[in-house]
């Protein structure tokens, strides 16, 4: 994989990276990517037709709130990084002229 | 060294009691985690008053439902203790408290247990030596040079230098059994859906499940036994209705899939493999020779599935609502500066790896395949199990290996060999010790692993009993 290419990855997975993390990964990821690419002859001629072993199903529960009024309030506002009053801080997404 | 049914034994005699036992463990722990380096923290306080109170009940006869009560655990770092730090070995994370309880720690409390610290892993489980973790190195008390696998190797190390009667990991490509096969263990993977993964920091969904490491097969079963069971909060776990009962029977056949143990697999290894089979055949079980192709085939289809996985379920730390968190000109540099920052580089690779397999125009070709290839491996085991009861083969294909010697992350992924397969397709397995071999004067623990069916998690408990416990086993 090319430089390009890492960056672009970087980019979709909202990592920053150095120059040496780059260059590193790209060989890295080259040799990672070499190796899984056999899952293409091992299922080469497959359509996605083989049967599913094993049951998949939906789980569903009523739409109704398990929790308490405020039960966990306090705790996950004290995991915030920045906080104001019970509001959680973030940076403007909208610009305003 | 106790297993827990020794300790549970003396606590009902009066000839020990829990309170002696935690503070013999804390000693333990503080004589010899300087070296090993096996906890993340201990919960001192907390533990001796548990203690104290479950000495109270033996004295009371109050013992009721609690098979476990005043047995000290050491609990994974990724795995949620409510009011505790769980970090996960993430910079991410260092400073990070569980607001709730995992269902398994719920459960294991329920039951009595008593947690007597956290231990350290590969960050986000994702390695097998833990060398990975944000905190440091753990090391092997079999040869303190060496690694005591991974990820799950903070536990392993807390049990095999006796620092705890047993501790509990996650296993999401053999992160319990390799470092059980590493560190002398029992360690056990239970089928996908038995125990309930609410309350553990997500790496692989699909293949994610939690597991004992312990000094005996009986013990595995009485933690996994309080662990298991369907949870409303989990809707993966399983009933006693999902899969076709696996009888447990006086002698089983093996199969072992020769044509899998050739490249790469240590000499010695090998030798104590064979000296296991015989001591299969000598006990009046069969041992017969089987083909798995695709099986062999997992750790390809395994390193899509996982970071597939990984890039998904990690987008969570961005360092906006939990974690660590680093300013930015805008939102998009705060997440990806906190990113930069939290994770440590193997995570980064999975993540863009992940990230990769599933991109546009990439994903047909490497997650589509792998899934794929995922269902065809279980239907291979499908048919391998209508001839044979188990799958015998080595956890790993070499003992523990020195710290730093495996620079190479694709040398050490090809460590997972073995136990990956057993993730993809869901099945239940355990890994104990089968011997020992020789490195520079040190005598290191190998383990052989025993698959069965899935729901066959009684079938493997109850080989493991008659073969580990009662014969194998040094105690």
């Amino acid at each position: 994989m090319q430089r390009e290419d890492i960056t672009k990855l970087a980019n979709l997975a909202r990592i920053e990276l150095t120059d040496q993390e780059l260059d590193s990964y790209g060989t890295e990821l080259s040799q990672i990517v070499a190796y899984v690419s056999t899952v293409s002859e091992i299922a080469a001629d497959e359509a996605d037709t083989t049967p599913m072993v094993g049951a998949r199903y939906n789980v569903l529960r009523p739409d109704a709130v398990t929790n308490e009024p405020d039960q966990f309030t306090e705790a996950i506002l004290r995991e915030m990084p920045q906080v104001n009053g019970r509001s959680m801080v973030v940076k403007k997404i909208l610009k305003t002229e | 060294m106790k297993t827990i049914s020794e300790l549970v034994a003396g606590f009902t005699d009066g000839s020990y009691t829990p309170t002696e036992a935690v503070t013999d463990y804390l000693a333990a722990i503080k004589t010899k985690d300087a070296e090993v380096h096996a906890f993340l923290a201990t919960y001192e306080a907390e533990a001796l008053a548990a203690a104290s109170a479950a000495t109270d009940a033996y004295a009371a006869g109050n013992t009721a439902h609690k098979p476990l009560l005043g047995v000290p655990l050491a609990i994974k770092n990724n795995i949620l203790i409510k009011d505790h730090i769980a970090t996960g070995a993430s910079k991410i994370l260092e400073h990070y408290t569980a607001i709730y309880d995992a269902t398994i720690i719920e459960r294991l409390r329920a039951a009595g247990a008593i947690f007597i610290g956290s231990t350290n892993m590969d960050e986000f489980a994702m390695g097998g030596s833990t060398e990975n973790s944000a905190f440091g190195p753990t090391h092997n008390p079999h040869d303190l040079t060496r690694v005591p696998g991974g990820s799950s190797g903070g536990s392993a190390a807390a049990v095999a230098a006796n620092m705890v009667p047993a501790a509990i990991g996650t296993d999401t490509g053999g992160s319990v059994r390799q470092p059980a096969s590493y560190c002398g263990l029992v360690g056990y993977k239970p089928t996908y859906g038995a125990v309930s993964r609410y309350g553990l920091m997500a790496m692989g969904s699909s293949l994610d499940q939690a597991g004992p490491l312990t000094h005996s097969v009986a013990d595995a079963k009485l933690l996994h036994d309080v662990m298991s069971g369907v949870d409303a909060m989990d809707g993966t776990t399983i009933t006693a209705d999902t899969y076709p009962e696996v009888p447990i029977k006086a002698t089983y056949t093996f199969g072992v899939p020769r044509s899998f143990m050739t490249d790469g697999v240590d000499t010695d290894v090998l030798g104590a493999f064979e000296a296991h089979i015989e001591t299969l055949k000598a006990a009046g079980h069969k041992v017969v020779d089987i083909e798995l192709p695709l099986f062999e085939q997992g750790l390809a289809a395994y390193y899509i599935v996982m970071p597939a996985e990984v890039s998904s379920n990690l987008a969570r730390y961005d360092g906006i609502r939990y974690g660590h968190s680093v300013d930015g000109k805008d939102l998009l540099e705060v997440y990806e500066k906190s990113r930069a920052e939290g994770f440590g580089a193997e995570v980064k690779r999975r993540i863009l790896l992940g990230t990769h397999v599933l991109s546009s125009g990439y994903y047909d070709a490497y997650y589509g395949k792998a899934e794929i290839v995922r269902r065809k491996m279980r239907q291979e085991l499908v048919e391998t199990f209508k001839t044979v009861d188990m799958i015998l083969m080595p956890t790993a294909p070499t003992p523990a290996f020195a710290i730093g010697e495996q620079a190479d992350p694709l040398s050490m992924y090809r460590q997972d060999i073995f136990t990956v397969p057993v993730n993809l397709t869901g099945v239940p397995a355990i890994s104990f010790p089968m011997g020992t071999v020789e490195r520079e004067g040190s005598r290191l623990p190998v383990g052989v692993q025993y698959i069965a069916p899935h729901a066959g998690d009684e079938r493997l408990f109850d080989a493991g009993v008659k073969i580990y416990d009662t014969s194998l086993s040094p105690r």
